[in-house]
Parts: C-alpha cells; structure tokens; sequence
C-alpha cells in the first residue's frame, strides 16, 4: 500500500514530494465511473494532499464533478451509478463493506453549486449536522458549535442578531457562506466544493475565496471550479481533466505556467473548453 | 452598392423587402388565428359558467323552501284522563306510561276545538290531517321533560307550535295550485278553506325548519332531517381518512423515495394510476364479495363503507403525495445528505415536512371525492331507510349523496325541496373542504 501511494507521489511531483509525515487525505486509484453502460471516469490516479487546496478544472462534461461525488459518495444516490477503483482516506477504502456511508459524510463535508440551505432558521440550518450527530452535549455546547461555525464560515457578524430568520431570507453570497458553516459544524476532515461561486457575483465569489483560503489552516479542501482564475488563486494543487480523464495533475503554479501536457496548455489558454 | 439600389427590386427569395412583406402578411394571418382562439376560450367559459349558474339558481331556487316549514299554534289541553287513564302516581311508573300514552287525543280535541262548526266524525278526522303526525312526538316530549324536571303539566293548558302536515306545508309555499280542478290536487276545497280560515286567526307561523338539521329520515317530509346522514357521513368519512391517510402516504413515500426503480415498482406505479380510473361501484362490489360475504362485517355500516371508500381514495392520495414529494427539490436532498443524514432523517426531517401540503391538499381532494360517492356505498347496504341517528361507525346508517338519492326517488312533493336543501348542504361542505385545500397551497407555497 505504502508503495503504491509513493509512487503516485512521485509521478505527480517529481522532485518536491511532501513529507511523509502529513500523508495525503485522499488517495485514488484507477477509479472508474459508470452511468449505465456509459463511462464517465476512466482512471482516475490522484491524491489529495492535507491542509491544501486541490482544484479540479476541465470543460463541461469532463468528469471532474462525478470525480468529487465519489469521494463522499454522493454517487450512490443514483442508482445507475457504478464505481471501480480505489478510494482510499487515511488509507482506508471508502467503498468497502466496513465503510458506514453516513460516518463517511460526516468526514467528508460538502458545498453544492447552488447555495441549498434548509428552509428552516440561520441556527438551526448550522445545528442541524451536529445535532444529528450528536456531537454536542446540550444547549451551550450546541450554541457555541454555531457560534464557531459561522465565524470560520465569516458569516457571524452579518446574522448574529438573527440567528432565527429563515436561512433561505439571506443573500445569495450569504447563503453560501451559511452552507459552508454549515459544512463546518460536524467538523469534517475534508470538505468537498462544487463550483460553489457559479451562482454568485464577483463580490461574493472574492468572499468565498477568501474563505477557503483561511480554512485551509484546518480543513482539507477540493475544489471544481469553472473557473480558471479561481483555481489558481485559491488552490496549491491543480487536477486538470479532459473527456472522463485526468490528464496532468501538479502544483497548481506549474500547471498554469508550465504544463506538460499540450491539452492542458490548450485549455488554459483558451483554445477550447 | 448605389448602382443596385438603383435596379428594380429583384423578386428572389433571399430578398430582405419579400421577406419583409411575407411576415407582414402572415402576421395578420397569425393574429386572426390568436383572436379565434381566444374567442373559443371565452365562449368556452361562458358556456360554462352559464350551466354553472343554471345549475345553481335551480337547485337553491327548489332548495331554499326547505329551510322553512309551516307551523300550527295549538292550545292543547291535557287532561289527565287522556294521558294517565289509569291514575298512576308512582314518578318512574308514571314516565313509563306517559312515554306511550296517547298524545293523538290531545291534539284531535284541540284542533276540533277550533272548528266548533265540523261536527261529522269523518270530516274532524280530515280535520286532525292539517297537523303533521310529528305533532303528537312534540307534545310527549314537552310532557316528558316537564315530568322529569318535577313540574308537571298534566291538566294543564299550553300552547304549542307543532308542524303542519306536509302538504299544507306545500300549499302554505305555493306548490300546490288552488286554482286547479280539485280532483288534480292532493288537498281538497274543504282543507284549504280550514286553512285560510286558521291563517286569519293569525295561527299560522312560518318558522326556520330546525328539524332539517336534528332529525333523521322519516316517510313524512316534514319530520325527515339530514343529521342522520350528516352523521352517517361523518363517521364514513373518519374510517376512510383514518385508512387512507396512513396507508397512502406510507406507500407515497416508500415508493419515491426507498424503493428501488425496477420492472416490480413500475408496474406497482401502473397499477395504482389504474385503479384511479377503476369505476367505483366496483369498489362497491369487492366491498359486498370481500368485506360483508367473506368477512362478515355488519352490513349498512359506516365502518364498511369507510373502508370501501378508502380504496378509492388510496390512488388519489396517493399520486397527489407522490407529485408532492418529486416537487421537493433535490439540492435539499442533497444538503441533508451531505452533512451525513441518513436515509431516513433526510426524508422524514426535509423531504416529507416540504411535501406535507401537498400531500394534505390531495388528501383533502380525497375525501370530498369520497364525501360525494354514492354508488359503491349501494352495493353495501347503506342505501337503507334508517331513522336512527347512527352513534358508533357499527351503526346501520346512510350517507348524504345516498340520502339525496333517497329523497329524489320519493313521490311526495315536499321531498323535491328536501333533496335540494340536501344537495346545498353537501355542496357547502364540499365547498369548504375544497377551500381549505387551496387555503393550506397558498398558506404553505414556497418559491425556491
């Protein structure tokens, strides 16, 4: 195991492997996604490095969604959907039988596209996770995780005297936000962003930005973007899929200046996507 | 360029001012077309609306004289003789003899009274006829309750008002046509002229007609009432929601959101749409072979009836609580799932709650489908003639539509009023059951 992970390392990054002593998150392994008879993935070999930002950019339809919906199973709600591969986090394989779907959630936090806050209040919408969970023991602990959730999410000052509005009163920007705290109160190990700025305007996309920046500290984060610009602002790390197919992974420095494939170079410069 | 604006226009196709008339002309074209369609449409309202309107001032027009009955004041005398022949003093000996004592007497020597002038035996009995036969129920009850609260009237003289028999109820209305040969109408010369002579002695009322909302069904019109139906519907319509309700919603959501999408869950899917469109006398009859045959459950009873109706209602709820539910969003799905809801915290705790009113609307719509259903509830007895007020859902009783059907098979003119009020009575409940559900829509709609 510890052999085949090395090696993914090294041919992602030739000559600056991280220490052994932050392994990665996430390690995939020739992973493979069926919708019916139709592949979506093909091979699919990626690690997701800790306390780092990896994005994930490619044209529409390339597969980089379906990649990220793995890796909390977000999958297995359709029932067409076929995975092969391996997955592994902290070196355990998500899709085997000893894997609870619902603990793997909870370690694996997500953000969808469209901010989707419950149509229920601020409070209770960040209460909800760690309710269910039962990670808080009693009012005080649970009104301190809420209180936490949204300072990390930036969101406290705005709603603080109105944690019982409904969340979906809130702007678009601060939905978002409200999703992410949200996220961030059952205290995920990774969280999971699905082009979570496509429906913002830029004054709220550079908010988010910020944010994940700051998460970083804590959280393992990846990131789909569209967007070019933002992958290589808020990321260290760039996964570039093409047609079902990761084609090159790197520093996401490297992967904008210097890439070493000729369709990565054709995307990012504009030539088609 | 100058020298070919100069040329003659060329008809040719790609020519932009050909284009330009071609669009013109079928503009008008598609205009005209717009304005007949939409002079379909409102001729299509219209045509509606107009039956609707006839429909409405016809039954309301035959309907509103049923609230109101004709009355009859009285001076009765009760004389202990009449009442007590045998002299009983004993106060529970003496409620039982006065619970089947002859009220008839009282009644007949009062009316007699009034005409001192109708001595022949057989015309002071067509004389006791202007009286309903209730008459004698209202006296024994004014009797009864004076007894059992210790203040006897026995011996006494009291006035009361006591309905008229339905026909000069009838002709109190304007039903029935004085002027037409005495032999063509149910009350002859003699009877309207006692009549006219009682109405100028001021003893005739007209009175708001209680007995409609109290009684049951009776052979006389104006002793028959709705309350036995009213009840009887009430108690259907208890067993069919109590039924119903759980069960469609149960299989609403399983078959949405658990169960898997396979060849056995779709033609679930179609049967269910199919037995929507299942006639429902037949659910009357799977009611007769299966709940009263096979079973043995009493027959006429409103429990039956409930449980036939609920088969009816289980496709409707069902499809409205399944449209319901594909209507919540998916992101919300999603948003549960993704802070790691389970299966079923994600449907119980956001699915169903966002679902809820529309499941309910469509339970609503329902139950007024089945508050209207007469022909299943044929098959199984409740079409009885039933005076009792059922008190149980074990209790034989009738319905409202079935009580309507009832009363328009009966050959007494005061039954025609008495099927419209009953028509009107319905329809008012459908109308505020119908009311809440777009009441509970609008309360409850959300834009995402």
């Amino acid at each position: 195991m510890t052999a085949m992970r090395a090696e993914v390392m090294v041919s992602d990054e030739p000559r600056t492997a991280p220490s052994t002593a932050n392994p990665p998150a996430f390690v995939t392994e020739n992973v493979c996604v069926f919708y019916g008879q139709k592949q979506a993935l093909t091979d699919v070999s990626l690690s997701i490095n800790r306390n780092e930002v990896t994005s994930l950019i490619g044209p529409s339809g390339c597969g980089k969604s379906t990649y990220l919906r793995c890796l909390n199973r977000m999958n297995d709600t359709i029932d067409i959907c076929r995975v092969t591969g391996d997955i592994l986090l902290d070196g355990t394989d998500i899709y085997s039988k000893d894997i609870d779907v619902v603990h793997l959630r909870a370690r694996v936090g997500m953000v969808f596209q469209k901010p989707n806050p419950f149509p229920k209040s601020i409070y209770e919408n960040v209460a909800y996770g760690p309710r269910i969970h039962g990670i808080a023991r009693g009012k005080a602990e649970l009104d301190e995780i809420v209180h936490t959730s949204l300072e990390k999410a930036g969101l406290l000052k705005e709603v603080e005297d109105r944690l019982q509005e409904p969340g979906t009163s809130l702007s678009g920007g601060q939905q978002q936000r409200l999703c992410i705290a949200r996220a961030v109160a059952v205290q995920p190990e990774v969280i999971l962003m699905d082009e979570p700025c496509s429906a913002l305007d830029p004054i709220a996309t550079a908010r988010i930005e910020e944010l994940i920046d700051e998460l970083r500290v804590n959280y393992t984060i990846v990131i789909v973007t569209h967007s070019m610009q933002q992958a290589a602002r808020v990321s260290q790390r760039t996964g570039f899929f093409h047609l079902g197919e990761l084609v090159e992974c790197g520093k996401t420095e490297q992967i904008f200046t210097n890439p070493k494939d000729e369709r990565t170079q054709g995307y990012i410069t504009g030539r088609f996507g | 360029m100058s020298d070919t604006a100069a040329t003659p226009p060329v008809e040719s196709v790609l020519d932009n001012r050909r284009a330009s008339a071609a669009i013109a002309r079928s503009l008008k074209r598609r205009y005209r077309a717009e304005r007949r369609f939409r002079a379909y449409g409102i001729a299509a309202v219209g045509f509606a609306l107009l039956f609707l309107a006839f429909l409405f001032v016809d039954i309301i027009g035959k309907g509103l004289p049923a609230f109101t009955q004709t009355m009859i004041r009285l001076d009765v005398t009760l004389y202990p003789q009449d009442l007590n022949p045998e002299g009983v003093t004993n106060h529970e000996q003496l409620l039982k003899v006065l619970s089947t004592a002859n009220y008839r007497k009282p009644i007949f020597q009062a009316i007699t009274d009034l005409f001192p002038d109708v001595t022949s035996r057989s015309e002071q009995r067509r004389l006791l006829k202007l009286v309903s036969p209730g008459a004698t129920f209202d006296i024994r009850k004014e009797v009864m309750e004076a007894e059992e609260a210790g203040r006897s009237i026995i011996g006494q003289r009291v006035s009361l008002l006591v309905p008229t028999s339905d026909d000069i109820d009838q002709l109190e209305k304007g039903h029935i046509n004085a002027d037409a040969p005495e032999a063509e109408r149910r009350v002859s010369d003699l009877e309207i002229g006692w009549f006219n002579r009682l109405k100028e002695r001021g003893l005739i009322e007209t009175t708001f007609n209680t007995t409609l909302f109290t009684a049951g069904d009776s052979r006389s019109p104006e002793l028959a009432g709705l309350w036995g139906a009213i009840v009887g519907s009430f108690w259907t319509m208890l067993v069919t929601l109590a039924l119903s309700f759980p069960l469609a919603v149960g299989a609403s959501i399983y078959l949405e959101e658990f169960a898997p999408k396979n060849r056995w869950t779709q033609l679930i899917e179609v049967n269910i749409n199919n037995l929507a469109a299942v006639p429902s006398i037949v659910f009357g009859l799977l009611g007769l072979a299966v709940f009263l045959n096979f079973f043995g459950l009493p027959r006429s009873a409103p429990l039956v009836g409930g449980m036939v109706l609920a088969l009816m209602t289980l496709p409707t709820i069902i499809i409205a609580s399944r449209a319901a539910l594909k209507s919540v969003p998916p992101s919300i799905r999603e948003a549960a799932l993704g802070v790691g809801a389970s299966k079923v915290q994600t449907v119980f705790q956001h699915v169903v709650p966002l679902a809820l009113p529309g499941m309910l609307t469509g339970t609503i719509i329902g139950m007024a489908q089945a508050l209207g259903e007469t022909a299943p509830l044929l098959m199984i007895g409740m079409i009885a003639f039933i005076v009792d007020i059922p008190s149980g859902p074990l209790d034989p009783s009738t319905v409202m539509p079935v009580q309507i059907y009832l009363w328009s098979d009966l050959p007494e003119r005061a039954f025609v009023e008495k099927a419209s009020a009953a028509i009107m009575v319905l329809l008012g409940f459908l109308i505020v059951m119908n009311a809440l559900a777009v009441l509970l829509r609008k309360r409850f709609e959300r834009k995402w």
